[in-house]
């Protein structure tokens, strides 16, 4: 058992830190990047960022050579990312479209369509979105209504996809519609890729509870899409979508902050009945526990990077990651926030502790428990794909999906 | 990276994992449980006879000289099969206190008894209630003499051997090897909530004691806690596999309303808790398996970390066990409650899990710190 790299990992390893090393800064403790929304000037600094890191050779890192990538391993791609981390670089406007749309991209356009798209998605030249979720399909993605129909060579789009993230700064969108509503709900769907700037999208954002607007409704009205940006057969639609969610699961855990050394601090400058909280035996439990959870997830990562770089892939075991960390990032928020009283409600930045970094995640980290599969799904994924428990009864399995019960939404 | 034992390491888990499967069944389990036997003395002598025994102790001791890695990975099948055996008394703590506080002889004279099985080592620190402190020491040896009351002492009455922690002439705490057998020793067998475990009350009253000559105080004995606690982070790891186990294979095959109650998300999503508990532990175990096999300076935090998710892995895959049986959970024949009742046996032992909160709250102050 060890820690050390394959002498070829090594190599690469040094050749990220080079080109982190000269190309961005060391991120400090003290200020944390907060994900807000993208404001013009970061949105510029994320497409700049993205060119420099695919002109070295970091962006796609596991993507064919022939659009820029390397042919590496999974492995090489948690390295670069390991890396990465420790520089306060711009994120927050690529994962989607690099993690999700072009992997499917890959998997079902043609040549022609890869040369054109590929590239400068990975420069950070346009931005793509993933145009999944519908007011009536969230969980179960594949209640969705957005209707498309047949005219020619082309389909005709009509209806709503809502919580689409960064569609505003889109330049293009993977969707999923409904082509046939007479056959169960599964066997309706096909798959698109389509230009967000095309007649009859309108685009609102939505005003998240954290104050930010990160995400977004978009409207269809008659939104033409030619045939030939068909993803898949028609009424293949879902198994395209799995292959765009398969590619969810190896979203490798960005450190969130407050983590529970910032725990530790906020406990070691804070008084409880006349101590520093951080003697309170209370407190203490509440930060050992976290603290091990904490742990026990970067291991399990190392478990996971052992199996990648033996060539395996990552499989449902992988849901634990997000699942334990988006409850432990929303409680140590809440539970900082209670050590400091009645202070802890106050978010001027020059009274808040820490930039009033717990306050910002209290209002921020509800959201992790929901997008890219919640809580509940997750658990589903882990009871029925890695236990082996039967999947939930479906009422709706073999109906017409015109003919399945819906709620007033 | 390379975060995950060797295939040898695996080969030597699949077999101890056949081995006791056969070996160790809940029959076995049962007996000890039910008082017919103090321990399994056949497995015992079958585990002697293939290294296990000496299976960290260096082979110019008489050890099998696998390392810590390979007595984590048959920690784990130890646990998983629930073995009524002396095995952590003996291997991680009796025979852990001699390879660290011993001189050249001791270890000589000592560990190939360990490792052949033909003595059964124990440890004896707890003087009554509460966690381990030093200040709650109070057995004395003076003149080679030791007096005071050990209790409990996990595998006390069935071991040969203890090794006692006590005060010396001057009150600094040391470790000692006492001859159970020898005379002024009185021993009592305890009941407690787990009797599938031997637990006795051991009283000195002057009894003749040999001091361990090497590295001696309190450290050292936080040190033998800290190494013990890895290890058995892995037999609860195993303990709470195999109870999520046991609690899935029995929701398959459980009707009601018509349907696998493990179509329930009630059921599901529990089991789903239960296995990311089992996880986050196992990876701290195996961060722990290797700064214990590195004798890495993260050793201390790594223990402290293993062994508070080992403590709550354990706890919620046995209750949690129990549960998901609904009555026959809660009835003697049905093998729930032996897991339930293991589950606190080992976290009990060692220092229960306030106590090494406390104290890795204490290590990341220090690392912090320093
Ligand atoms: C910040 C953020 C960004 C997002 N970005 C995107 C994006 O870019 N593109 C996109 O397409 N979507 C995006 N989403 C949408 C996200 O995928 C959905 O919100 C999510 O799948 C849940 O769907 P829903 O909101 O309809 O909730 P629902 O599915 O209605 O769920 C409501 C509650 O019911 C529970 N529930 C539902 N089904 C079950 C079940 N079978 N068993 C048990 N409980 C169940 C859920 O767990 C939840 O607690 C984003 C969401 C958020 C919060």
């Amino acid at each position: 058992m060890d820690f050390n790299d394959t002498p070829e990992e090594a190599k690469f390893r040094a050749e990220a830190r080079a080109f982190l090393a000269a190309n961005a800064e060391p991120k400090g403790r003290a200020r944390p990047v907060l994900r807000g929304g993208l404001d013009v000037e970061a949105v510029k600094r994320c497409k700049s960022w993205q060119a420099k890191k695919a002109d070295a050779g970091f962006a796609g890192i596991t993507w064919p050579k022939r659009f820029g990538g390397r042919e590496a391993s999974a492995i090489f791609h948690v390295i670069y990312l390991q890396e990465e981390d420790n520089y306060a670089v711009p994120r927050g406007l690529f994962e989607i479209g690099l993690g999700m749309c072009i992997p499917t991209m890959m998997a079902y356009a043609d040549g022609e369509q890869l040369d054109r798209y590929v590239r400068p998605a990975l420069r950070g030249e346009e931005v793509w979105c993933q145009l999944f979720s519908e007011p009536a399909g969230g969980s179960d993605l594949a209640a969705l209504r957005t209707r498309a129909e047949r005219d020619g060579d082309d389909w005709i789009i009509n209806g709503q996809k809502i919580w689409t993230s960064g569609a505003h700064l889109s330049d293009f969108g993977i969707i999923v519609v409904r082509t046939d509503p007479n056959v169960p709900k599964h066997e309706g769907l096909t798959f698109f890729f389509l230009d967000m700037k095309s007649p009859g999208i309108e685009i609102r954002p939505i005003h998240q509870m954290s104050g930010a607007s990160h995400f977004n409704e978009v409207f269809f009205t008659d939104v033409r899409v030619p045939d030939a940006q068909r993803l898949g057969a028609v009424g293949q639609g879902w198994k395209v979508s799995l292959t765009t969610l398969m590619n969810e699961r190896l979203a490798v855990g960005e450190v969130h902050r407050p983590d529970v050394e910032d725990l530790v601090e906020l406990a070691r400058s804070l008084v409880v009945d006349g101590a520093s909280a951080i003697r309170n035996a209370a407190v203490r439990e509440r930060i050992a526990e976290w603290y091990a959870r904490t742990q026990g997830l970067t291991f399990t990562r190392f478990r996971t990077m052992t199996a990648l770089s033996r060539g395996q892939t990552p499989g449902p075991e992988n849901s634990i990651h997000k699942l334990v960390n988006a409850s432990k990032l929303q409680d140590i928020a809440s539970y900082g926030l209670d050590l400091m009283g009645a202070a802890g409600l106050v978010m001027d930045d020059d009274l808040a502790l820490y930039y009033a970094m717990f306050q910002q995640a209290l209002l921020s980290s509800p959201s992790g428990r929901i997008a890219g599969g919640s809580d509940e799904i997750l658990r589903n994924i882990i009871a029925e794909r890695v236990l082996g428990l039967p999947a939930d009864i479906r009422v709706d399995k073999n109906k017409p999906f015109n003919q399945v019960p819906t709620g007033p939404r | 990276m390379n975060f995950d034992f060797s295939d040898e390491l695996k080969q030597l888990r699949d077999l101890a994992r056949r081995f006791l499967a056969e070996h160790s069944s809940p029959s076995v389990v049962r007996s000890v449980l039910e008082g017919r036997d103090t321990y399994a003395a056949d497995l015992w002598r079958a585990m002697a006879e293939m290294g296990w025994l000496g299976a960290a102790i260096p082979e110019q001791y008489g050890g099998a000289g696998l390392g810590y890695e390979g007595l984590c990975v048959l920690a784990e099948e130890i646990g998983r099969a629930l073995a009524p055996v002396p095995f952590a008394s003996s291997a991680y703590l009796a025979s852990e206190a001699i390879l660290l506080a011993g001189s050249e002889t001791q270890k000589g004279r000592l560990l190939p008894m360990f490792a052949d099985g033909s003595t059964i080592g124990c440890f004896a620190l707890a003087e009554g209630s509460g966690n381990p402190h030093s200040g709650a020491v109070h057995a004395r040896c003076v003149g080679g003499r030791l007096t005071g009351s050990k209790w409990p002492v996990t595998d006390g009455s069935i071991a040969d051997l203890a090794v006692v922690v006590a005060r010396d002439e001057a009150g600094e705490i040391a470790l000692y090897v006492a001859d159970l057998t020898a005379s002024n020793v009185s021993r009592r067998s305890l009941s407690t909530v787990d009797p599938s475990r031997d637990h006795a009350r051991i009283d000195f009253a002057g009894a003749d004691v040999e001091r361990l000559s090497g590295e001696a105080g309190w450290p050292m004995v936080l040190r033998l806690l800290e190494r013990a606690a890895v290890l058995m982070a892995f037999e609860q790891v195993g303990g709470a596999d195999a109870s999520l186990e046991m609690a899935r294979n029995y929701a398959l095959e459980r009707y009601a309303f018509g349907r696998p109650i493990g179509s329930f998300q009630a059921i599901k999503h529990k089991l789903a808790d239960v296995y990311v508990a089992t996880e986050l532990a196992r990876s701290n175990a195996f961060y722990g398996a290797w700064a214990l096999s590195a004798d890495a300076a993260e050793l201390s935090l790594a223990a402290a970390t293993a062994r508070v998710s080992a403590i709550e892995a354990f706890h919620l895959a046995s209750k949690e066990n129990i549960q998901t049986h609904g009555g026959i959970g809660f009835t003697w024949d049905t093998d729930c409650h032996l897991y339930y009742r293991r589950s606190k046996q080992l976290a009990l032992t060692l220092g229960s899990a306030p106590w090494w909160k406390d104290r890795l709250v204490q290590l990341l102050e220090m690392r912090n710190a320093g």
